[in-house]
């Protein structure tokens, strides 16, 4: 019998990434985006004009943006703590996010790698779970900023306390997650496994992470805002550099410019890494859409 | 000869955290099935025909009796009983030859033999072309294929499937059920096969084991003697579907009343 006659037909076209129709849409995207953020510095310089926006306290777009390199004086080509800006620059205020970004990365990526061993141990061995699940529960809900002061008794100032509060800040959230993921992996799966001859660690490592990755990738990209505000305090506290600490200066010095510029700078570099990460997802994960809407049926 | 599967006073209990909320799947269940004999087991649904196969497979524990097969009990799961399930299971991150060589990778085959296997086999169910496609961009029929690429390439004796063709449409079925014909011929394994289709088991067995409503007993077991293939619209098939028309009616009239028990 000839099996190729059995429906040969895909049940749904392959996706045209890029093509005409998304360079259309993505290209609207961005003009809905640029609409969006006119309005708002429109409303604003309109305050301005009218004399109800005081410029000193709440300066509009064109006044925080005029003088860039006298405002790039503000940042710093060091890492080091209290050293007085030297120069400044472009090169400064891309080293200075260049710190900060690293601070985020470090922190995420350890308290993913971190956060998903810990959630498999307390799934998989009744010892952990009874010995560490307590705490993790009693620990997931205090907020990273809370830990603020036990990241300096711990580890003084410098870069290890930011990378220690981006750490908790994804660490109980991607624990909790891998726990709940893992129960959530369609039994067929393990059972195929299990017929197929995987060990409980191949089965794991080959089944399980995988069916799971692209959720914990979601709990990753979910808490990342949070990850970039403890980042921010800790720099602005606790390390001494960084876009954190710019913004900690400004405020000290009543430099309504240089806060409005800076966060404009965090705004813009926070986003730039969401879709940094969307990316990575869309490349490494792309079985994501597949797999939340069933790709079985 | 040994039977390829011995099921021996097979019984099943679903036990609950409430003893009076346990319930009974199957009771007495004695069957054999012969070396490369094609075994339909027919019943209503819920009536624990499914748990017979997941038992065989060893994914579960009979609370009663003895389940052999070739002769040996059965303990942990193997790859030489292989299982189908009514969605085809693929792993959406891998592609198909790589679903197809999973277990053979699992088993330690190296890269060269297993690439060759695997090109064998997908070549034998019709998807050569498919390698290097993902499960996501292949049709519901394609995919059941591969999945039964995935389990024959562990060359098993012993064959399950658990409703393979329930979410097909109809046209698709019609293949899948010959397509599975030649592919049981050619690897002289078992098939156990379960459906709630009569003219599924029609068109397919050699034998069909006829259960009850829950707990699930064997009613009859009924030897299908036509040559195949068998054509749908065969007029001796009519005496045969009247039959199992006639032996389902009560049963599937009992598992509704249970149901609507249960439910309220």
């Amino acid at each position: 019998m000839s099996t190729d006659a059995i429906d040969a037909t895909p049940s749904r076209p392959p996706e045209d990434r890029g093509g005409h129709g998304a360079g259309l849409a993505s290209l609207r995207q961005f003009a809905w985006g640029v609409i969006s953020v006119s309005l708002f510095a429109g409303f604003w310089e309109f305050s301005w004009a009218m004399g109800w926006a005081n410029p000193l306290l709440l300066p509009p777009p064109h006044l925080f943006l005029a003088d860039i390199p006298q405002t790039l004086k503000y940042f710093d080509t060091s890492n080091r703590i209290g050293s007085s800006a030297s120069g400044g620059g472009v090169m400064a205020l891309l080293k200075t996010v260049g710190w900060t970004t690293m601070r985020v990365v470090l922190g995420l990526i350890l308290g993913f790698i971190a956060g998903v061993g810990v959630g498999a141990l307390i799934r998989y061995f009744a010892p952990a779970r009874n010995l560490v699940l307590p705490l993790v529960t009693l620990l997931a809900p205090i907020s990273p900023v809370a830990w603020l002061p036990v990241s300096i008794f711990l580890f003084g100032i410098g870069d290890v306390p930011a990378i220690f509060l981006v750490f908790i800040a994804i660490f109980f959230a991607i624990v909790l997650s891998t726990i709940g993921q893992i129960d959530g992996v369609p039994i067929n799966y393990i059972h195929v496994a299990r017929i197929m001859g995987a060990s409980r660690f191949q089965t794991f490592w080959r089944v399980v992470l995988p069916a799971i990755l692209p959720s914990l990738f979601m709990t990753l990209r979910l808490n990342l805002f949070a990850a970039w505000m403890v980042v921010l305090i800790a720099e602005a506290i606790g390390v001494g550099s960084g876009l954190g600490q710019i913004v900690a200066v400004a405020r000290a010095t009543f430099n309504a410019k240089l806060v409005f510029f800076t966060m404009a700078i965090i705004g813009l570099v926070g986003f730039l890494f969401d879709a940094a990460l969307r990316e990575i997802q869309r490349r490494m994960l792309w079985w994501i859409s597949s797999s939340k809407t069933g790709a079985s049926l | 000869m040994t039977p390829a599967v011995s099921c021996r006073a097979i019984g099943k209990i679903w036990r609950s955290e409430r003893s009076s909320a346990d319930v009974e799947a199957l009771r007495g269940i004695t069957f054999d099935v012969a070396p490369g004999e094609f075994v339909v087991l027919l019943g209503p649904s819920g009536c624990g025909k499914s748990s017979l196969l997941y038992m065989i497979a060893g994914l579960e524990q009979p609370t009663e009796g003895t389940l052999l097969a070739h002769g040996l009990p059965i303990g942990a799961p193997s790859a030489d009983r292989g299982l189908i399930f009514q969605e085809a299971s693929l792993f959406p991150w891998l592609t198909i030859a790589e679903n197809v060589g999973f277990g053979l990778s699992v088993a330690g085959v190296g890269g060269e033999e297993r690439r060759a296997r695997v090109a064998e086999i997908l070549r034998s169910v019709g998807l050569a072309d498919m390698l290097d496609k993902k499960p996501d961009e292949l049709s519901g029929g394609m995919r059941q294929r591969a999945a039964m690429a995935r389990a024959l390439a562990m060359r098993p004796s012993i064959l399950m499937m658990d409703e393979p063709f329930a979410a097909l449409d109809v046209q698709t079925r019609a293949k899948m059920q010959g397509f599975l014909l030649d592919v049981w011929q050619q690897s002289g394994a078992s098939v156990l096969l379960v459906t709630h289709s009569i003219d599924e088991a029609i068109a397919l067995a050699d034998r069909v084991v006829v259960f009850t409503a829950r707990p699930g007993k064997i009613k009859t077991i009924v030897p299908i003697d036509l040559p195949r293939p068998r054509p749908p619209r065969d007029p001796r098939h009519h005496a045969l579907r009247d039959l199992f028309t006639d032996l389902l009616a009560a049963e599937v009239d009992n598992a509704f009343a249970q149901q609507e028990s249960g439910a309220s």
